[in-house]
């Protein structure tokens, strides 16, 4: 069956509803209020450098977190039998389909100066622990909703991973430490490539976490955009060229990424 | 599994489900006060209340309108648009269709989303007419629907014999016949999950709908405004019920997916 027309509709739609708001984008970025060309909002991202810093610095150490945490269970999945299997990976994707503003809502609730746990704290006798409007409580709140990203393209790959060069290179005299960081690490980086990727793109590019975990002093790039488009400091063609430049530092990001790729086996198939 | 590996699991999934069971207990409590952290008995009360606010009923009318516009127009879109890429011979036309398509899934959500506000802000502005609402909502829905539709159907294209269309045709089937005649039963089940994937994702929708809403209300949006105002119980209450929702979903799509393996076991067995 063979049509080419029939994705004549299809493209008109990208067309229309893809292409065509990118443009916008970079024609916003590049021009002022009244519609000349200028290079200022460029040049104006460079006042935000901090904020950049900031949400690549927090969204790196998210993924990181991640990825320490992920892969163990990740592992431990794909050696567990079959039915146990597709019920843990089930119970992994369920939080997801949870609204995450309510997931994020609930840490709240968890993380606050008189939330539970601090009265769990306090009522063991222990002095209450500062952790709402923090840094590291909008980590918390990253690793949180991103996890299950890291934890399904690793899982993809080590279930599908052939246990005989595990069982050869054993036998051959490896200690689990070496078939580990020779064998079962090296086979898994599709899946380690695809999950970092899934796991920084969208913490680096938050905004509801830090607003609602970060209190006002961890601005994030998500919250600069946020505000110029819809908050009070009103001015689209700033918040373009921030946009634009997220773009493009995350396309650089994942170049970068992909080089570590040897392109074998394309990410943990979840993606695509 | 070993003992290590049990507790670990066990701590993991822990974090991961702590908060939503928090969210769930508290649901039930029957407290005033604006402390989210202080249980003083069971209650119903909040269920009651949910259904009596105006405002929550309203976003998840909206909600659920968008939801069912934009998940039938965007599986039916592309649903031809996979029929259509699948035909395409032509190896960097088709790559590039594919990239189009992967964009909005690989481009920060926050970028898509203020990329269609712009779109729709630069329209309303010169033609007049579509400003943001209802309508720039299910568009920008459809659009961030189409990637997941598309890739669901098209390894079901790949999979299917196409001889088996040419053979309805040989046998007297005009095209469109054969089409829903033989191409269609076979592709229906990467139809459906993408439908239904289609209709979860724009219900769960905050980002792209914030940017694209103007002062149209769905739940999400709502949430979030409840979220950064003073926090009722409400919200507690209504989560517990999305929760019990989506878990019903997703063990109808388990139970679609283990029939259908035992129904392609069954076949093998045949064959």
């Amino acid at each position: 069956m063979k049509s080419k027309t029939a994705s004549v509709p299809y493209g008109i739609w990208v067309s229309i509803f893809i292409v065509v708001p990118m443009i916008l984008v970079v024609i916003f970025a590049f021009t002022d209020k009244s519609g000349n060309f200028t290079l200022s909002n460029i040049a104006a991202v460079g006042q935000y450098s901090n904020v950049f810093l900031r949400s690549i610095w927090l969204g790196a150490i998210a993924t990181a977190i991640s990825l320490l945490v992920g892969y163990p269970l990740a592992y431990i999945i794909s050696r567990s039998g079959m039915r146990a299997q597709s019920v843990l990976i089930m119970l992994v994707m369920l939080p997801m389909w949870m609204n995450f503003l309510l997931r994020t809502y609930a840490w709240m609730t968890l993380l606050e100066d008189n939330g539970i746990i601090n009265t769990v704290i306090a009522s063991l006798g222990f002095p209450k622990f500062h952790m709402i409007n923090t840094a590291g409580a909008v980590v918390l709140g990253m690793v949180y909703n991103y996890i299950p990203y890291m934890i399904l393209p690793l899982y993809s790959v080590l279930a599908k991973m052939d246990h005989s060069v595990i069982e050869a290179a054993q036998d051959l005299g490896a200690n689990q430490g070496r078939v580990f960081r020779k064998v079962i690490l090296p086979l898994s980086m599709p899946g380690v490539i695809s999950g970092i990727t899934m796991v920084f793109v969208p913490a680096v590019s938050t905004f509801i976490i830090s607003k609602m975990l970060g209190g006002g002093a961890n601005l994030l790039i998500g919250d600069l955009i946020d505000m110029q488009f819809l908050g009070s400091a009103y001015n689209p063609n700033l918040g373009s060229a921030i946009s634009l430049v997220l773009m493009v530092l995350i396309l650089i990001c994942m170049g970068i990424m992909n080089q570590f790729d040897d392109g074998e086996e394309r990410g943990g198939g979840l993606m695509i | 599994m070993k003992t290590i590996s049990k507790v670990y699991t066990a701590l993991v999934f822990l974090f991961l489900y702590a908060p939503i069971f928090v969210l769930i207990i508290f649901s039930f409590n029957d407290s005033n006060t604006m402390s989210r952290s202080v249980w003083s008995g069971f209650s119903l009360k909040w269920y009651t209340r949910l259904f009596e606010d105006r405002m929550i009923m309203e976003a998840l009318k909206n909600t659920l309108i968008i939801a069912v516009v934009a998940a039938v127009v965007a599986t039916i879109l592309g649903t031809i648009a996979a029929i259509g890429i699948n035909g395409i011979n032509n190896k960097l036309a088709r790559r590039m269709m594919m990239n189009l398509t992967n964009l909005p899934m690989v481009n920060p959500e926050i970028v898509t989303g203020v990329s269609l506000m712009l779109l729709f802000v630069f329209v309303a502005q010169k033609m007049g007419g579509l400003s943001l609402g209802m309508v720039s909502l299910v568009l920008a829905h459809i659009t961030f629907c189409l990637p997941y539709v598309i890739l669901s159907v098209l390894p079901k294209l790949r999979q299917m014999d196409s001889h088996l269309y040419e053979a309805a045709q040989d046998l007297g089937c005009n095209p469109l016949r054969a089409f829903f005649k033989v191409v269609l039963p076979e592709i229906s089940p990467g139809i459906i999950t993408g439908m239904i994937m289609a209709f979860t994702l724009s219900i769960d929708d905050f980002i792209i709908s914030y940017f694209t809403s103007g002062t149209t209300q769905t739940l999400p949006i709502y949430i979030y405004s409840m979220t950064r105002k003073r926090i009722s119980p409400e919200i507690n209450a209504l989560s517990t019920l999305l929760f019990a929702a989506v878990l019903l979903l997703l063990l109808i799509i388990n139970l679609r997916q283990s029939r259908e393996k035992r129904l392609e076991e069954g076949k093998a067995v045949e064959s």
